[in-house]
């Protein structure tokens, strides 16, 4: 298996070598890629959308409907995790251990035990125990809130520098996995549940699709938001800028909501209980 | 001799990818264990969007960000000047649903895990033919 495997790579490869002597040279401004329909794009995309950034009016606005099945796949993706991996929570609790906070003793439930004394006094340990690191709980403690501003920074400022929703949701959606990754997979769940997750992830689709909608309710084609113009300040060519960032925005949910929910799945086995 | 270094000179770039996108073919094609064969389409993918982004690149010209004052003047725009905004866009949906592929392939490796006690592919089909 191995040396066919080798073969095929080998034969796959010259073929391909052989076939890049047809491609237009490295950074040609004359390649075939470049002189049909980007050229518009770049010269037009200024008057008609108000957008600097191109790539912004391209994703958003050109080729919208494109990108609205993109974060489609991106939410699909995060149910088959969800229906793939999920458990349901058990009956009868499985057997836990806790430990009392001020005297540090430990105590391990029987399957299917109850606890009897103030919940407060205890916390929750995981079965494997790995001790807490001071310094990193807290530069992370510290780091969490800029790297979530820049997250929304980059969303909200996609449409004049790099950036945009795909790249701003995966920001924020690192944030709180480095939350769970230094602390623990319980204390990220505290700040953010599975639901809100999911729901993060379901709203950002509906928020995009819901934009379109709209669209065509106020009589334009779907994904024209130029029927915005009555809804939102600044004539047509804003209604269009405006547009372009309700759906960035809806992105960047739909994409924060399922790279936690992903991760969560995949770090806890499904349990939510405990994992990395 | 002039022209193969010519050859050599315009179109390198391309035989990185190619090298990198059979590295990762091979590791799909030969690797025994899933988790590898994961890695192996992963660098498979980074390959393709390598391709597409050189695709765009122009030389001597810069980021598809048309220069603009505050109130949105501009001189006239020569395509020429900016790269070529659509590779970027393709590959900017390409990443993230690579992740979330990576995340499906993950959650479904955790699954045969659990099955089969084992990542190895010729353990696990020995013990489905077993069965």
């Amino acid at each position: 298996m191995k040396n066919l495997g080798l073969l095929i790579v080998v034969l796959v490869g010259a073929v391909l070598i052989y076939a890049t002597t047809d491609f237009p040279p490295f950074g040609d401004p004359e390649s075939p890629a470049s002189l049909h329909v980007s050229p518009r794009y770049l010269e037009n995309s200024l008057e008609e959308t108000a957008v600097p950034n191109v790539v912004t009016s391209v994703l958003v606005d050109y080729r919208g409907l494109d990108t609205m099945f993109e974060t489609t796949v991106v939410f699909a993706a995060g149910v088959a995790c969800f229906l793939l991996l999920r458990v349901p929570r058990r009956r009868t609790p499985a057997p836990r251990q806790y430990r009392h906070r001020l005297t540090g003793l430990t105590f391990r439930i029987k399957d299917g035990g109850e606890i009897s004394l103030p919940l407060q006094e205890f916390e929750p340990m995981e079965s494997i125990w790995t001790p807490h690191d001071f310094i990193i709980e807290k530069v992370c403690c510290y780091l969490i809130p800029f790297i979530q501003l820049f997250g929304l920074f980059v969303i909200a400022h996609g449409h004049h520098s790099p950036g945009g929703g795909f790249q701003g949701g995966v920001i924020l959606g690192a944030s709180i996995i480095l939350l769970s990754l230094s602390h623990d997979l319980r204390t990220a769940l505290k700040r953010m549940g599975e639901k809100t997750s999911a729901l993060f992830s379901t709203f950002g689709v509906l928020i995009y699709a819901g934009t379109g909608a709209l669209c065509l309710l106020l009589g334009y084609n779907f994904l024209d938001y130029q029927a915005l113009d009555p809804l939102l300040p600044g004539g047509p060519v804003m209604a269009r800028y405006h547009g372009i960032l309700l759906v960035e925005v809806g992105v960047g949910m739909a994409v924060m909501g399922t790279m936690i929910w992903i991760f969560r799945n995949l770090a806890s086995r499904g349990r939510h209980e405990e994992g990395l | 001799m002039e022209e193969v270094l010519r050859l050599v000179v315009e179109r390198y770039n391309y035989w990185i990818y190619i090298t990198l996108m059979m590295i990762g073919l091979y590791a799909l094609i030969a690797k025994n264990n899933l988790v590898k064969k994961i890695v192996g389409m992963n660098i498979f993918q980074t390959a393709v969007i390598l391709f597409y982004v050189s695709i765009g690149v122009k030389k001597g010209a810069t980021i598809p960000i048309i220069e603009h004052n505050y109130d949105m003047a501009h001189q006239a725009i020569r395509a020429a000047d900016y790269v070529n905004p659509l590779p970027h866009v393709l590959m900017l949906t390409a990443i993230v649903v690579s992740v979330a592929t990576l995340g499906v392939a993950l959650a479904i490796t955790i699954m045969v895990y659990h099955r089969y006690l084992t990542l190895e592919e010729d353990e696990i089909l020995k013990q489905i033919r077993e069965s």
